[in-house]
């Protein structure tokens, strides 16, 4: 198991250079001239071929590129906005806390509330539970996030005064923001666990549960549940994930300065080293993500990960 | 004990059971007005095609009918003079696995993928006895033993073990708390025929062993002949003929039984074609009136089909549900 993991790790060095040789090469052949964000469009000519010559603009793509690599994977050394000037590892150190604080309180309200509405509506088939719960699900796809947070703001903040309207401080400063952002995953989450439900419910291990007299709780809880998890963690993963980099509605609405509202804001004011560092950052968070998910496959399933397991051996022998 | 003499002997009674599956057109008649009795320390042979409601028994027997569409329209299943079938889901559940347990027909989907194969045993243990996790780790081990598996097996998973093994993790599973009844749904169908053999032996060794009564559901009579007191044969829903072993064996009267054994072939003669029973069985939602055998039967009469066939006494003394009975011992008789 070991083997395997130091081998997916090993794994994501090619992944994190493949996506920061896309993204450079992409921001390079993007209109756009340093210089001129940099000194503004008042500058003139000379002071912005001085600048260019002595950010190594001119020089070819491949030794731009090379310097790129190095700056970033062996010295981590991000560089510098060309808006703000503000140091962009400093940045983004300050405020990847915030957006992961966001994302998996949001996450685990979608999971609290996704999960069990799912084995309710599952257990329930056709019936009123069912419909109820479905109908809540697709509600959650429909109401659209940002909607949902001002209305969300109005009867907490403005009429109730029980939480902050926007910003960042405690962790009472993420409970609306969370609940404005759940409902999606909630919706998903729910279809998920339901279908998969469905599909455990009907085995012949959940018959024999019942004939060696377990409860129904515990069948559901401890027999299908567990079978059904594999879609469902599947779901959760790829829902972190996004959530990770597509906070941004949120993030604006209740103004949190996170990782979403960072990169949205580079990429409009063109500034391109935060934009391919950001890119580059939570390519590397989303494939850690991908590779708890398949943790998380083996840990829920024997089956998972004894082929983990047997592939570790496999390259044993081989070499 | 007292409990035991009061009933005379009949241990498991079952009277005028039904079974309906409802679905949204139709209503599915699987089990109809079934009755029988089984006597302590013998075993019941349930014999009949698929799709004849076998399995709609045992399982009503154990009230674990999918939820969704299965009623139990019907009767009572009296253990020991309680009828389960009025019994609290609470005090049903401590029977289940308890004082009645079932050997489901499919090893290989009947064991959970994600639990430990040992886990599964204790679990059933624990739910039925008092004690500490220890003794019931302890005690599943014993089962595994008793069931040709080494203990050392304990933590392993079903995708471990071969179809056979897993079924004898079901009958540990099964025996493990010592039952009074047990209901064997086609114990061996999914499996090989050299461990077909192996698993019926270990069966009904353990039964002889530790007293128990058995419902044994199968489509085989050889598995009838050998292990077997008592013969049912189920058709469309409904028992048909029932008697001891010899009786049914000897002398069956039902023209459905003498069908089933005319299919056998005979090993001593060389025999070119099977002997099938013409045509297939009713459509369970859809049963003729009368005799549900009646479109097979080559000795129907206008009477088979005149309403519900009471069960008859054969000149042996067994109980066969046919109208025209002394038309058909004659008519085998001279073949």
């Amino acid at each position: 198991m070991i083997r395997y993991i130091i081998r997916r790790l090993l794994w994501m060095i090619p992944v994190a250079l493949g996506v920061a040789v896309i993204v450079f090469t992409l921001m390079t052949f993007c209109p756009s001239d340093a210089a001129e964000i940099i000194l503004g469009s008042n500058a003139t000519e000379e002071d912005k071929e001085i600048l260019r010559d002595s950010m190594g603009l001119n020089d070819p793509f491949f030794v731009r590129l090379g310097d790129f690599l190095t700056d970033t994977f062996i010295r981590f050394d991000f560089g510098k906005s060309w808006v703000t000037k503000a140091d962009i590892k400093t940045s983004i150190l300050e405020r990847m806390p915030r957006t992961f604080v966001l994302t998996v309180s949001t996450l685990a309200i979608s999971v609290l509330v996704g999960i069990p509405l799912g084995i309710i509506a599952a257990i329930n088939q056709g019936k009123l539970g069912d419909n109820m719960c479905m109908a809540f699900a697709l509600a959650g796809i429909s109401i659209p996030n940002f909607w949902l947070a001002l209305l969300l703001v109005i009867l907490f903040s403005v009429k109730l005064k029980l939480l902050p309207p926007m910003g960042i401080g405690g962790l009472e400063y993420y409970i609306l923001p969370a609940i404005a952002g759940c409902t999606n995953g909630i919706a998903s989450l729910a279809r998920q666990t339901r279908s998969s439900m469905l599909e455990v419910i009907r085995s012949d291990y959940i018959t024999t549960a019942r004939a060696k007299g377990v409860k129904e709780f515990d069948v559901i809880t401890k027999h299908a549940l567990k079978n059904a998890l594999i879609p469902i963690i599947t779901v959760v993963g790829t829902h972190f994930g996004r959530l990770l980099g597509g906070m941004m509605i949120i993030e604006t609405i209740f103004s949190i300065p996170g990782m979403g509202t960072l990169i949205i804001t580079a990429v409009n004011t063109r500034d391109l080293p935060v934009v391919q560092v950001g890119s580059i950052i939570l390519a590397i968070v989303f494939s850690f993500c991908m590779l708890i998910v398949d943790l998380l496959y083996a840990a829920v399933d024997p089956r998972i990960k004894a082929q983990y397991e047997s592939m570790g051996k496999r390259r044993v022998k081989h070499g | 004990m007292a409990e035991l003499e009061k009933n005379a002997g009949h241990f498991l009674e079952v009277k005028d059971l039904t079974v309906e599956y409802f679905t949204k057109e139709k209503v599915v008649h699987a089990v109809n007005s079934v009755s029988f009795s089984l006597e302590k320390g013998k075993t019941l042979g349930l014999v009949g095609e698929t799709g004849a409601g076998k399995t709609s028994i045992a399982k009503s027997i154990l009230r674990i009918l999918p939820d969704v569409g299965a009623r139990i329209v019907g009767g009572e299943v009296l253990l020991d003079g309680v009828d389960l079938i009025a019994l609290p889901e609470k005090e049903m559940r401590g029977i289940r696995g308890n004082k009645i347990s079932m050997i489901f027909q499919d090893p290989m989907t009947a064991l959970n993928p994600v639990q430990r194969v040992g886990d599964q045993i204790a679990e059933v243990i624990a739910l039925h006895n008092e004690g500490k996790k220890d003794e019931f780790k302890r005690r599943a081990q014993e089962m595994l033993e008793l069931v040709g598996i080494p203990r050392e097996r304990y933590s392993e998973y079903p995708h471990q073990f071969s179809g056979g093994m897993k079924q004898r993790v079901i009958i540990a599973i099964a025996l493990a708390c010592n039952p009074a009844l047990l209901l064997a749904d086609e114990p061996t169908t999914a499996l090989d025929v050299t461990i077909q053999a192996q698993v019926l032996r270990l069966i009904g060794q353990l039964r002889d062993k530790l007293g128990t009564s058995m419902i044994l559901i199968t489509h085989d009579m050889g598995v009838v002949a050998t292990y077997c007191d008592n013969v049912a044969v189920v058709y469309a829903g409904g028992i048909v003929e029932s008697g001891t072993r010899e009786q049914i064996f000897d002398h069956p009267s039902h023209p459905y039984t003498v069908g089933l054994f005319g299919a056998i072939p005979n090993m001593n003669e060389d025999e070119e074609w099977l002997h099938p029973i013409d045509g297939l069985p009713p459509d369970p939602s859809n049963l003729p009136k009368g005799c549900a055998f009646r479109p097979r039967c080559k000795y129907a009469t206008e009477r088979c089909g005149e309403g519900p066939i009471e069960m008859a006494e054969t000149p042996d003394g067994h109980q066969c549900r046919c109208c025209n009975l002394e038309a058909v011992i004659k008519g085998e008789k001279a073949k």
